[in-house]
């Protein structure tokens, strides 16, 4: 029962932080609801019993994620959206869209599911992080080795496509802009 | 007692929000950001089934997920500032030719 | 076991405590830190408001209450007025995970005394200290001033930096003790080797003081302190990111600040100093109470070394501090981890 109410509160705030971060003009604002869409998601995990996957939620995903999306936005300073005869067209068909999405997923999802377990906390099921150590270093060694090169190769890229110097601009490019207040 | 079709429910709800979010913003970083938000709403339905088989595995993969979403974070918003840099717009519809 | 409403209401009894104690600590850690930097630099620091100058932080919240609150019109007004409580509420939420004694009884009712007993409690303080770093960013660049952004920019790529040789540091000791809830941390170094050395994880093998200096380097730079306190430093950048806040709004990120490295210095007392335990003696109730006043008394060795420092070192310059913190104590965090890995490997 007490589950059932924090479900229902946390996924309520969820569904709502997600319909600000479509809402709002200022991408900060969407970047602060979609934070608080990450904060809710990490509470439910902690209902489903992933509570190592929580805390690595909040660490990852909203404290070093999105503090990155934070900083480019704050960085660049590109200010509200702009309303442009395009975007009239798209928030028209935006809302019925949802609806008939979320349904046409709910549908697949359930339909496949015949015998849904319910969720109740009196298990021994918790994914703490001995468990979750155990699977990841001994079945997906491999995988979490990849996952290293991953990161590896994607802090090159990140290096290399956001320097200033040399980037992809050939001899016929325009002018360079005038020099940003860059930190 | 929580039913598991509520978890999958809400992850459709945010998944058809980031799709939505994606088509119709302007704004390159609000569109990355409607992605992060899929990424999210597959997150939780992974662990809603890893509940449901009890396998952990459901958990181990959104770990790699959420690995996968930092790797890919970091070199899309190296791009979008690149973007910025030549063309001085964060705005898609003034992003679609080729050359400037 | 506890019934509903005993643990509710035992639960609200700690966190008025708690809330109390940490808001006490903090206004007296600002009157320690201006009477031992005071003493270090040869003059008398605060010394005419109550005896010892110890009614003065008394005055400085008078003062910041009557003070003028002077909101800029050019600020971007909601996150202007959501960044300092983001920053002092993330820095109290971090005190109901940390346990301060062993478990006792009052009134035939039997708690621990922590606030809530989680078990992975380690991580969900590197999490709200992950989340710190969104206070300092969007004070600075609310702010639409340029001094409060390079500040808040600076700080924000210091905190996020520094947060990886912090977590590193704290791994050799989580594989050594192989649980991340802090009472189990803590309990594992009880008692004695060779009758008088304690069994503190700092004593422990090679590798854990070399990760104990790693971790305290690091904890000066996710509280934004001297000799990494570029960012907020008065002769370079005003005030850094909290330039244009004035009167309440300041004293939140002040109180956030020094909330921080009382949180820091209680992490390094758990972790790596045994917490609470000390020699024990006397009567029950006194038995009771002891263990809370070694754990004061190791906290309050750790704010001194933090406040020496302060009176001591000059700060690093901002690209001497980023060098330091990826080049120098990622590396050495990254081989402690390794070397204790090996050894733990080793002796199975």
């Amino acid at each position: 029962m007490f589950q059932l109410v924090l479900f229902f509160v946390f996924g309520t705030i969820a569904v709502a932080a997600a319909v600000n971060l479509l809402a709002q003009r200022h991408p900060i604002n969407s970047a602060l609801s979609l934070i608080v869409v990450m904060a809710c998601l990490a509470t439910l995990f902690l209902l489903i019993g992933a509570e190592f996957l929580a805390a690595i939620q909040v660490i990852v995903y909203a404290g070093a994620i999105m503090v990155l999306f934070v900083f480019v936005i704050m960085l660049l300073n590109a200010g509200e959206e702009e309303r442009t005869p395009g975007s009239r067209v798209a928030r028209l068909l935006g809302f019925p869209a949802v609806v008939l999405l979320a349904g046409l997923v709910a549908w697949t999802l359930l339909a496949r599911n015949p015998h849904p377990v319910p969720v109740e906390l009196t298990g021994r099921f918790v994914g703490s992080p001995s468990a979750i150590a155990q699977l990841l270093f001994r079945d997906f060694l491999l995988p979490f080795e990849v996952t290293s090169v991953l990161i590896l190769i994607a802090i090159m890229g990140a290096v290399v496509l956001a320097s200033p110097a040399g980037t992809a601009t050939g001899p016929g490019s325009p002018a360079e802009p005038p020099a940003k207040r860059e930190v | 007692m929580v039913p598991i079709s509520y978890y999958l429910v809400l992850s459709a709800i945010l998944f058809a929000l980031g799709v939505v979010g994606f088509l119709i913003k302007r704004n390159l970083i609000t569109l990355f950001m409607s992605i992060e938000l899929m990424l999210n709403a597959v997150n939780l339905a992974f662990v809603a089934f890893a509940w449901q088989w009890k396998s952990l595995n459901g958990q181990v993969f959104v770990f790699f997920v959420m690995v996968v979403a930092a790797a890919e974070a970091a070199v899309g918003l190296a791009i979008i500032i690149a973007v910025f840099r030549t063309r001085e717009t964060l705005n898609v519809d003034r992003v679609n030719l080729l050359k400037l | 076991m506890l019934t509903i409403t005993t643990f509710i209401v035992v639960s609200v009894i700690k966190i008025v405590i708690a809330l109390v104690v940490l808001l006490t600590a903090v206004a007296y850690s600002t009157w320690l830190e201006r009477k031992v930097v005071g003493h270090i630099q040869n003059r008398w620091g605060p010394k005419r408001v109550g005896p010892f100058g110890l009614l003065q932080p008394l005055a400085d919240g008078a003062k910041f209450i009557f003070k003028e609150d002077l909101t800029p019109p050019y600020v971007y007004k909601p996150l202007y007025l959501a960044a300092p409580i983001l920053s002092l509420v993330l820095a109290l939420t971090s005190i109901s995970l940390v346990p301060i004694g062993n478990w006792v009884t009052v009134d035939g009712v039997r708690t621990p005394l922590e606030i809530t007993d989680v078990n992975i409690g380690l991580l969900i303080m590197l999490g709200i200290t992950s989340l710190s770093v969104y206070g300092v960013a969007l004070a600075g660049w609310s702010s639409n001033s340029k001094y409060s952004l390079l500040g808040s920019l600076r700080a924000s790529a210091q905190m996020v930096s520094y947060e990886i040789a912090l977590g590193l540091s704290l791994v050799g000791v989580l594989i050594m003790s192989g649980s991340l809830n802090l009472r189990e941390i803590v309990d594992m170094q009880s008692g004695h080797v060779w009758a008088w050395i304690p069994r503190w994880n700092i004593f422990r093998w090679p590798t854990q003081i070399v990760a104990f200096f790693v971790y305290l380097a690091a904890a000066f730079a996710e509280t934004n302190r001297v000799p990494f306190d570029l960012p907020e430093a008065e002769t370079e950048l005003v005030a850094g990111y909290h330039t244009e806040y004035s009167s309440m709004k300041f004293a939140m990120f002040f109180m956030a600040e020094y909330a921080n490295m009382i949180t820091v210095a209680s992490i390094a007392t758990l972790l790596f100093l045994g917490g609470w335990h000390g020699p024990l003696f006397g009567p029950w109730w006194l038995q009771d109470l002891l263990p809370v006043f070694w754990f004061a008394l190791k906290v309050f060795g750790f704010i001194f070394l933090y406040i020496w420092i302060r009176g001591t070192l000059p700060r690093f310059r901002y690209d001497q501090l980023m060098a330091f913190g990826w080049k120098v104590l990622f590396p050495i965090a990254v081989a402690n981890v390794l070397v204790t890995s090996l050894i733990v490997a080793l002796q199975k």
